[in-house]
């Protein structure tokens, strides 16, 4: 797994306080990990803070999995 | 108004003296000080360096990380005390309806810590909002309330009283009309603050209303006391189960006593001053008994604001004296918050606490750290000090009193059989 990869699902353990054999790639985070509207803004922003970018919100939406943030992270960063 | 009565159901407790109601009231008869040094922020810089904080409490042994970190901890207390209430009720069954369960719970700031530290992390960034998704829900002093309705399902009335240092009582006096009226049968009614933080300390300090007695914080909050200088800002949480008094009798509930009825007035006086001759407060009082149909005589115990404040306290005593008369010197009156400190938003709640367990057991908790009597305080009062005494309560008076000159009271009364 990749740093960045590693670091996402650090953040997404702490914040949405799951186990980290249920962060997979594949994992969605309002289906699979009981995160909420809310909680997908947090984790948004908790992103853009440790990568230091900025993901604007029509990109956002489409970030609903733990893959496909892991994959925007790698191509923008 | 309707025949319906309300009683007391269920009592839970987050206190300076101990984390349940059984520690709390036990701190409360020894005569101890919830009073010590700051431990939640560097305080060496501030004016006042103690509070009454809560003590050894692992907020992880009573609600989920992930569910606790979207909470300040004003409403972690909240839940935490809602707890043993509902528990020490017996509430949760299958023949409970909860569409007729309210909660109404007070806070008198709400979140200061989350509104602290979002605000601070902004001022210290570049200027581009990166706020907390859960800045907003976390703050806001209502959340609470909406909080326990999410945890037990409780559909009934829901909000946030706001009065200051009264909002507690506050909220016991609506609990009281909403299930006397017939919109409930059963409310969940408290108050929690959590304001031990550099902006309450420091907010408080600024108004000059905080005890500076740094090398001695145990003797701190000394109410009627000559040498008292101010408050002692506490924290933690009360939480009780009002009922209406035949739903309870149908479950089989223990029932504590009854909440007979309140006032509430204002003072239109000042900011943060009491009228000095306490005419709101006597008033309030006098509306309370009115509306319980009640004598003075009929009192046995005032537990007071009694904060420790050089103004304060005097005119709560006149106002005691132009409600009760001859009367005024016989009942019993403490100041628990010598123990405690002032938890604000949640001391009307505690001190409810305070005097329906004293009712209970016959003891009247003390008004401790009285060395020499401020000499403007007339001599017959009973001021309970420095221990506690036996007294047979019929029924007791809670007073509170907020910033804004907002004046509450609530009795307690022994149900008859």
């Amino acid at each position: 797994m990749s740093e960045i990869a590693e670091k996402v699902k650090a953040i997404i353990v702490e914040k949405l306080g799951v186990e980290e054999s249920e962060v997979t790639l594949e994992a969605s985070f309002t289906n699979d990990l009981g995160a909420d509207s809310l909680d997908t803004v947090e984790l948004i922003m908790e992103f853009e803070k440790e990568f230091n970018v900025s993901i604007p919100d029509d990109q956002a939406e489409n970030i609903s999995t733990v893959g496909q943030a892991v994959s925007y992270l790698e191509e923008n960063k | 108004m309707s025949s319906r009565k309300v009683v007391v159901t269920g009592l839970g407790a987050l206190t300076p003296l101990g984390n349940n109601v059984q520690d709390f009231w036990n701190g409360l008869t020894e005569g101890v000080s919830g009073a010590a040094p700051i431990t939640k922020f560097d305080a060496s810089k501030f004016k006042t360096q103690f509070a009454c904080e809560v003590k050894g409490l692992k907020v992880e042994d009573f609600i989920p990380r992930k569910d606790a970190r979207k909470m300040d901890l004003f409403a972690q207390y909240a839940m935490i005390s809602t707890d043993e209430a509902v528990n020490d009720a017996n509430l949760i069954s299958d023949k409970l309806d909860l569409d007729r369960v309210g909660v109404i719970w007070a806070s008198g700031i709400g979140g200061l810590r989350s509104f602290q530290e979002e605000v601070t992390s902004f001022a210290q960034g570049d200027g581009t909002p990166r706020f907390n998704p859960f800045f907003i829900p976390k703050m806001i002093a209502d959340i609470a309330a909406g909080h326990i309705s999410i945890k037990y399902g409780f559909r009934g009335p829901n909000f946030c009283t706001v009065s200051a240092c009264a909002s507690a009582t506050n909220a016991l006096l609506d609990a009281f009309h909403y299930i006397k009226s017939g919109m409930s049968d059963v409310i969940i009614a408290g108050g929690s603050e959590a304001a031990v933080t550099e902006a309450g300390v420091g907010g408080f300090g600024a108004l000059k209303a905080l005890s500076t007695r740094n090398d001695d914080p145990a003797s701190a909050s000394r109410p009627f006391d000559q040498n008292r200088d101010g408050f002692v800002l506490g924290e933690g949480a009360g939480a009780i189960v009002l009922e209406e008094y035949e739903h309870a009798k149908a479950r089989g509930a223990k029932i504590y006593c009854e909440l007979t009825g309140g006032g509430a007035t204002a003072d239109a006086h000042h900011m943060t001053a009491p009228h000095p001759e306490g005419t709101g407060a006597a008033r309030v009082m006098e509306m309370a008994l009115q509306v319980s149909g009640l004598k003075p005589e009929d009192i046995d115990y005032v537990n007071v604001h009694g904060t420790s404040t050089p103004l304060g306290d005097v005119a709560e005593l006149k106002a005691i004296e132009k409600t009760f008369g001859e009367h005024a010197y016989d009942l019993n009156v403490s100041s628990t918050k010598s123990m405690t400190g002032h938890l604000l938003g949640a001391a009307g709640a505690i001190e409810a606490i305070a005097s329906i367990k004293a009712m209970e057991m016959g003891v009247v908790p003390p008004t401790i750290n009285n060395s020499e009597l401020d000499e403007n305080i007339d001599k017959r009062f009973k001021l309970t000090l420095n221990k506690a005494e036996k007294r047979e309560i019929r029924a007791a008076l809670s007073n509170t009193f907020g910033f804004g000159g907002h004046n509450f009271s609530v009795i307690f009364k022994k149900l008859e059989d």
